[in-house]
């Protein structure tokens, strides 16, 4: 038999945000005549959902259904600035920035329910369906929708509010290295199993068992997508992806997805993951995050079951099944030498 | 804590509708009349003296509109940290008497139809004196390199050092008090973020004065910034409307297309898409850079590290753009997740005579988690220990300080090692299976919560 | 460039367009009838994004002359979507949330479309077959695979509890 399984492990943080120049998204919330929530943003969805997920976080941090929050972004005229989608900060950062800015129009919109209930703001409640009651009292109550009529055509006021997502800039001490690089840390434990073909060198990625430590998930749909995807890119990254292959001959560099090695659909393996949820100190409503980091720790899971399988390290990536043959062979060549150099001192050969 | 009611919930996404519809609108799916193409002229060696650039025959090709060189570019610097003060101003939009990697934009041709910007584009002459290339790291640092650096070196300079620097403790003595020294080289590779769609932006100028630019950028207000100081055009002559992206992975923090963009339609007054090809997104786009790494631990012969010295080299390729930060990231995260009471990090930035490498999912982080997990398995290895064991030993806990001097926060590594042991029907031993992230507290997790 | 006058029958529609020599049919589908949902993702044939069915058959239609398409019946991403809501295939894709950028999102639906055409019932194994020409850099393709499973169980009348 010329195939070998062997199961690797890989334990790891992943940094949320940055600190570079400081790192800000602000959020801006206002409410129609009718009593819906438009937040805008500049901040971007590259697929993540961060649409979805700014939302789901506005809706909460109001007290009203999320399919009343209209969120607008991606408009430099109109939204707010926000430093980008990158460094797994899009939720941490701008939904931060949301739910400042709600606090702020939550205020004014209690202010204004308060007003129309002839109560203290401090006594009404928002039901999350609709509606704000006084405490204690639950057939005194008034839609959103009215309140936000009365704000604009009797009250006179703008349910509104402002709202940033922070990180001060924090320098690099250049002789020791001090930094405060990141918001919160992700962590997650990875198992894979493998199957290596020692003949052809061929490797097989079998099982990805994997557990995150992401703080308060916002959509676990979205959370699913980004491990699942992330395994894929990660056994990629591990196995199969280079830009160049075959420098210093730089004319052989890949220019299309024909010439670009990466897996396809039958090449992904059986994912079964977990997620724990225990909540940061900084990330709205304990959010962590997880775009980035689900396409790292399948790396080196997946390079150490190679070793597990076969009893060499390799300690380079792509393991493409060249580098599988050429350790291979190495280890043969090392293993069949006389045990002492002969470029040694001393005369205890065998 | 408010109620959540919809966090925590898998609501549906915003726009899967569009998506699964194709009504989702991506940059190019917008059209405009009299829109012009641009395609780039790219340089097709290594390193090479620009002697003379000829548009001439170019010109005769049929739809073309205008040629761009860096005569035209007003402010031509496109280092895109130097908006956080990051220089030195080291690459140009458009090349002026030097490229340094293959694929390097030297001109850039408008014409109607991308078709015929790329037929141009192929007559334009471009007389060129080889210079040698480098394209290893080690290599480049050597004394006889060719320099690719106007200040004389082939590596970022880190407030006076030719490294990003980490110190804690002293690592001298954390070797001298080991049992075992482990040491090993890591070697990652330079990889494409390959978003299905590919990076583009269409400037339009409007009645008004002003450009709107359509882009696919991960980073609005960033690469508004930055092409307002390349076009010299005032800030608020600028709108940037995108938001939606198709896909990134960090291929599109890169400011790119917009500024070229927008040049080509503040000279011409039409607008202007530049979409790369997928060809140029593989071939010039910036990648993840490729990264070696130095480890050496020093461990005792129960398996805790008590020292790590690491000296790791990012291939920026010809230019910053975002890998002077991706080291300092790097050297924060050459550590990993563990405990280590004396360290010694020294991250270059080095550059080569290939395509300029930036930001990707994990930025500096992944290579270092490749490197260190590749450790704790040669460590357990090599002691007869076990693996899960010797991570366990060695996880850092709240309150733990790493060697970039920040006190550990939100630590659960062990938390999710204790839930993959038993998801993979792993016994741990009690000390293990009782042991918690949170020192201070009782081992009950769910009550932080 | 010389264009000629062709014929086209898309979505059950006859048109008539000028199209260059060797136009690609995605060229012409983009940006003469404007059907965006065709997408752009490569112009190789390589992504699959472009995807578009021809007498039934899922073809890349940016290696696809237009004028070979000529006496065929095209049928775009346009042309399965309902007036008044999203067909099985489209309605799995977004509750099983099948995508996450949705740029290769159309190519993978037309894709399944063709499939589940000629092959009601398929396994993992067929689906994954299927869908290997069409790239999507996101999702790891679980998804997408689980999605054209469940469309599948609900076109054959077997229901579907969703997501």
């Amino acid at each position: 038999m010329s195939k070998r399984r062997g199961t690797g492990l890989a334990t790891v943080n992943y940094p949320t945000g940055m600190n570079l120049g400081g790192d800000p998204t602000q959020a801006l919330i206002h409410s129609t005549t009718t009593g819906n929530f438009v937040v805008t943003l500049s901040s971007t969805d590259l697929g993540q959902g961060l649409k979805t997920a700014m939302a789901q976080i506005a809706a909460d941090a109001m007290g009203v259904p999320v399919d009343n929050i209209i969120v607008d972004t991606g408009d430099t005229d109109t939204g707010p600035h926000c430093m980008g989608t990158f460094a797994s900060r899009g939720t941490h950062r701008a939904g931060n920035a949301v739910i400042d800015a709600a606090d702020e129009a939550r205020d004014v919109l209690m202010e204004v329910a308060a007003e129309e209930l002839e109560a203290a703001p401090s006594d009404l409640e928002p039901d999350g369906d609709g509606n704000i009651h006084v405490l204690g009292a639950p057939d005194r109550s008034i839609s959103v929708m009215d309140a936000a009529m009365a704000a604009h055509f009797e009250q006179g006021r703008t349910i509104s509010g402002r709202g940033i997502g922070f990180k001060p800039k924090s320098d690099v001490d250049p002789e020791t290295g001090e930094m405060d690089p990141d918001s919160t840390e992700a962590h997650a434990t990875v198992v894979t199993e493998v199957e290596v073909d020692t003949e052809t060198g061929e490797v097989d990625v079998l099982t990805v068992k994997a557990v995150y430590e992401i703080g308060q998930m916002v959509n676990p749909a979205l959370v699913d997508g980004q491990i699942i995807g992330g395994a894929w890119m990660g056994m990629a990254h591990a196995l199969y992806e280079t830009t160049d292959p075959y420098y210093p001959d730089i004319d052989h560099k890949p220019g299309s997805f024909g010439e670009y090695s990466l897996p396809g659909p039958s090449e992904v393996p059986d994912i079964e993951y977990e997620v724990l949820e225990i909540p940061s100190q900084t990330g709205p409503y304990g959010v962590k995050g997880i775009g980035e980091m689900s396409a790292t720790p399948p790396i080196p899971a997946i390079v150490n079951a190679i070793k597990d399988a076969i009893g060499v390290q390799i300690t380079e990536i792509p393991v493409t099944p060249e580098v599988v043959l050429r350790a291979l062979e190495d280890e043969k060549e090392s293993s069949e030498e006389p045990p002492v150099a002969e470029n040694r001192d001393g005369g205890d050969e065998p | 804590m408010k109620e959540l009611r919809s966090v925590g919930t898998s609501v549906r996404r915003r726009d899967g509708d569009g998506h699964v519809t194709g009504q989702t609108e991506f940059v190019d799916d917008r059209s405009f009349p009299d829109l012009k193409h641009l395609h780039v002229v790219r340089s097709p060696v290594p390193h090479a003296e620009i002697e003379a650039v000829d548009t001439s025959q170019a010109e005769a090709v049929s739809g073309f509109v205008t040629a761009l060189t860096h005569e035209d570019v007003p402010n031509n610097i496109y280092t895109i940290l130097r908006l956080i003060d990051i220089g030195p101003n080291e690459e140009p939009l458009l090349a002026e008497e030097r490229v340094r990697y293959q694929g390097e934009p030297i001109a850039a041709i408008v014409a109607d139809t991308k078709r015929a910007a790329m037929e141009a584009a192929s007559k334009v002459e471009v007389d060129l004196t080889e210079l040698p290339a480098v394209f290893d790291v080690e290599e480049a640092l050597e004394p006889d390199a060719p320099t690719l650096k106007e200040w004389g070196t082939n590596y970022f300079e880190y407030e006076g050092h030719e490294c990003r620097r980490v110190r804690y403790g002293d690592v001298e003595k954390g070797f001298k008090e080991a049992d075992h020294i482990i040491e090993e080289r890591y070697q990652t590779s330079p990889i494409e973020q390959a978003p299905t769609e590919t990076t583009a932006a269409i400037a339009k100028p409007e009645s008004n004065g002003r450009f709107t630019v359509y882009t696919n950028t991960q980073a609005l207000y960033f690469s508004l910034d930055n092409t307002a100081m390349i076009v010299d055009v005032p800030f608020s002559k600028l709108q940037f409307v995108g938001g939606t992206v198709g896909g990134g992975f960090g291929g599109k923090v890169d400011v790119i297309v917009e500024p070229l963009a927008t040049l080509a339609a503040k000279k011409t007054g039409y607008p202007v898409q530049y979409k790369f090809t997928r060809e140029e997104e593989m071939q010039v786009s910036s990648p993840r850079g490729a990264w070696r790494m130095y480890y050496k631990d020093g461990v005792t012969d129960d398996g805790e590290i008590v020292a790590r010295q690491v000296t790791s080299y990012a291939d920026a390729g010809a230019y910053n753009r975002h890998t002077p930060y991706a080291v300092t990231k790097h050297a924060a995260n050459v550590g990993g997740p563990y405990d280590i009471p004396n360290a010694k990090f020294d991250c270059y930035c080095v550059y080569t005579t290939k395509q300029p490498s930036s930001a990707m999912r994990g930025f500096g982080v992944t290579p270092a988690s490749f490197a260190v997990e590749g450790q704790m398995d040669k460590i357990a290895d090599e002691l007869g220990l076990d693996r899960w064991e010797v991570r366990f030993k060695n996880a850092y806990q709240n309150g733990d300080v790493t060697p970039h001097r920040k006190e550990v926060e939100d630590a659960t590594l062990i938390e999710t090692m204790q839930s993959a042991a038993e998801m993979v029907g792993r016994d741990l031993p009690p000390e293990y299976a009782t042991m918690s992230s949170f020192k201070e507290q009782d081992n009950e997790g769910d009550s932080r919560v | 460039m010389s264009g000629k006058i062709v014929e086209l029958t898309v979505n059950g529609r006859t048109v008539e367009e000028i199209v260059d020599p060797m136009e690609p049919l995605q060229s012409v589908l983009r940006n003469k009838l404007g059907n965006m949902a065709t997408k752009t993702g490569c112009k190789q044939g390589g992504c699959g994004s472009c995807t578009v069915l021809v007498d039934g058959e899922p073809i890349v239609s940016c290696l696809l002359p237009a004028e070979a398409a000529v006496g065929t019946e095209i049928t775009t991403l346009e042309g399965i979507t309902p007036d008044d809501g999203l067909a099985p295939v489209q309605e799995a894709f977004r509750d099983h949330f099948a995508m996450q950028c949705g740029y290769c999102t159309p190519g993978m639906i037309m894709t399944a479309e063709a499939l589940l055409e000629r092959n009601p019932d398929p396994s993992r194994a067929e689906i994954e077959d299927a869908i290997s020409g069409n790239v999507c850099r996101c999702t790891g393709y679980d998804p997408i695979v689980d999605a054209i499973e469940a469309a599948s169980e609900s076109m054959n009348g077997q229901g579907d509890d969703g997501a």
